[in-house]
């Protein structure tokens, strides 16, 4: 299966922010998508999720479009990852991973034994079992990252969609998450993920598509798209690169 | 920390089982426990209680619509406060005076101030029905308001159609909230007050947060009605003893808040 715009216009009702933009994500396949503040990657990833309708251009899911299907169908497909959030009600780890379920379940019913065996089996998967009845407030950051994570593929999705899941989480937890990711494109998952971090891109993604003012700069194999010329003119910066003498991964320091 | 919700449903309860107690024996015609229960098993055993007839026809007539009324209109309200208060960020200011200011406007004023004095058995047909309706409605959509609480493009990409789903709990909301204004007029504060004590006492699961709301919604207006037709000579409107009670408590509740935000 294939997730993909083609020819699309992107933005809000009064503003256009990105045009002509053709992406396609398959089915085990990690793709990062980098670009500078307010260059459109939030909008983009929006417009794929079908959150937010294309301005012109289509975004397909399989052979029909995004736009075809309910939202109860899609959340069947497409699990959405959006930046660690400070949630207003404290409901318990376990509930929050639950409602990952509510695609799988009809409009009146409850989480059935069957969800709540789903939604125990994710939160062993992402390590945090321990914290099923704590209040989803009274956990750390990374710990709500994982949560997040464990809500998505809940859902048992093709595709995962993650807005900057490195964001605000510490030195040791960016690690994890990342692991978390190259582990989802293991599975068969295609996944689409922002960042900032062109290293975060190296470490857990196949491919790499660049974004600078709602226009494609780039497409294609972290190792041949993210270099320092690259990288230099999408963030019009200059930058340090270390290479690995081993392995010969580069390595990307800004300043 | 696993939070169990079983002493917040047994205290509701007991609250509701004194506010009854009380209901039913104060007043200018004041009815002993004993009285009562022998009044309430001669009904239920289809005998004649050993008791004067104004003492049954002050607990039937007088009393038990009124101690019911009491109870439906405190819940609905509750429910609908928990249910709005959750979409909306509690953002419903909107009833305004709609009568023609001159000819209604002494008798909108103590309908406006709530009261439950001239409730009969027949007032309680139109109560009942569209509270349980709603009420029921509301709880049937319990999980899918649960994933309403988080933002909507979330709640949305977890596939809750929330437009249509908004549209469906603020009438359910409005059914219960309509019928209780119709019978008890405009009484302030148990929405804003009980979601807010239901909330800490059970959490933030509509499942468990609903029937909490009804149960101390329904206790606390028994409470005030019992206290607005015993505490003085004549009647006191109600909305003026809820608020009595909730402005206090909404100042405790505003400067804990504001505690909370200046840790953070």
């Amino acid at each position: 299966m294939i997730l993909s715009g083609h020819n699309l216009t992107i933005g809000y009702r009064d503003r256009v922010v990105g045009n002509h933009l053709d992406i396609s994500l398959k089915a085990g396949e990690v793709l990062a998508l980098l670009g500078p503040n307010g260059g459109g990657k939030t909008t983009l990833l929006k417009t794929l999720l079908g959150l937010l309708p294309p301005k012109g251009g289509e975004v397909r899911l399989g052979d029909r479009p995004l736009a075809s299907y309910t939202l109860r169908e899609r959340a069947r497909r497409i699990a959405y990852v959006p930046q660690s959030h400070g949630a207003t009600f404290g409901f318990m780890v376990e509930t929050f991973v639950l409602m990952g379920r509510t695609a799988h379940g009809t409009l009146f019913s409850r989480p059935s034994t069957a969800d709540r065996a789903i939604a125990a089996r994710m939160l062993e998967r992402f390590g945090i079992a321990h914290l099923a009845d704590r209040p989803y407030t009274k956990i750390s950051g990374g710990e709500r990252q994982l949560a997040l994570l464990a809500r998505a593929l809940a859902q048992e999705p093709k595709f995962v969609v993650l807005d900057e899941p490195t964001a605000s989480l510490d030195f040791g937890n960016q690690g994890r998450v990342m692991r978390e990711i190259r582990a989802l494109g293991a599975s068969g998952h295609g996944v689409l993920f922002t960042t900032h971090d062109p290293n975060h891109a190296m470490r857990a993604a196949d491919r790499a598509f660049l974004l600078r003012q709602g226009v494609r700069m780039a497409d294609g194999e972290v190792r041949t798209v993210l270099n320092r010329a690259q990288l230099e003119a999408l963030y019009g910066e200059r930058l340090t690169v270390f290479q690995d003498r081993d392995s010969g991964e580069n390595a990307f320091l800004p300043g | 920390m696993a939070r169990s919700s079983a002493p917040g449903f047994l205290v509701s309860f007991l609250v509701l089982i004194a506010g009854l107690l009380l209901a039913f024996t104060v007043g200018r015609y004041p009815v002993n426990l004993s009285d009562l229960f022998a009044v309430i098993s001669a009904k239920l055993t289809g005998h004649t209680p050993n008791v004067p007839a104004a003492v049954e026809n002050v607990i039937w007539q007088v009393r038990g619509p009124r101690i019911v009324a009491a109870i439906l209109v405190g819940a609905a309200l509750a429910v609908a406060g928990v249910v709005i208060g959750a979409l909306l960020g509690a953002g419903v200011g909107l009833i305004k005076y709609l009568a023609d200011p001159y000819n209604q406007l002494p008798a909108m004023t103590f309908w406006l101030l709530g009261s439950l004095a001239a409730t009969g058995p027949s007032d309680l047909i139109p109560l009942f029905g569209p509270v349980v309706l709603g009420t029921l409605t509301l709880f049937a959509l319990r999980w899918r308001m649960n994933v309403m609480s988080l933002p909507d493009e979330e709640a949305r990409a977890l596939g809750a159609s929330t437009g249509p789903l908004r549209i469906a709990i603020v009438a359910a909301a409005t059914l219960v909230t309509s019928a209780s204004v119709a019978t008890a007029g405009i009484i302030g504060w148990v929405g804003l007050v009980v979601p807010h004590i239901a909330r800490t006492l059970v959490g933030p699961d509509f499942g468990r947060l609903i029937p909490a709301a009804a149960l101390i919604g329904g206790g606390f207006l028994l409470l005030i009605d019992t206290l607005a037709r015993t505490a003085a000579a004549v009647e006191i409107p109600l909305g003026i003893l809820t608020a009595l009670v909730g402005t206090p408590f909404f100042i405790w509740l505003l400067a804990s808040m504001s505690k909370t935000w200046s840790v953070e």
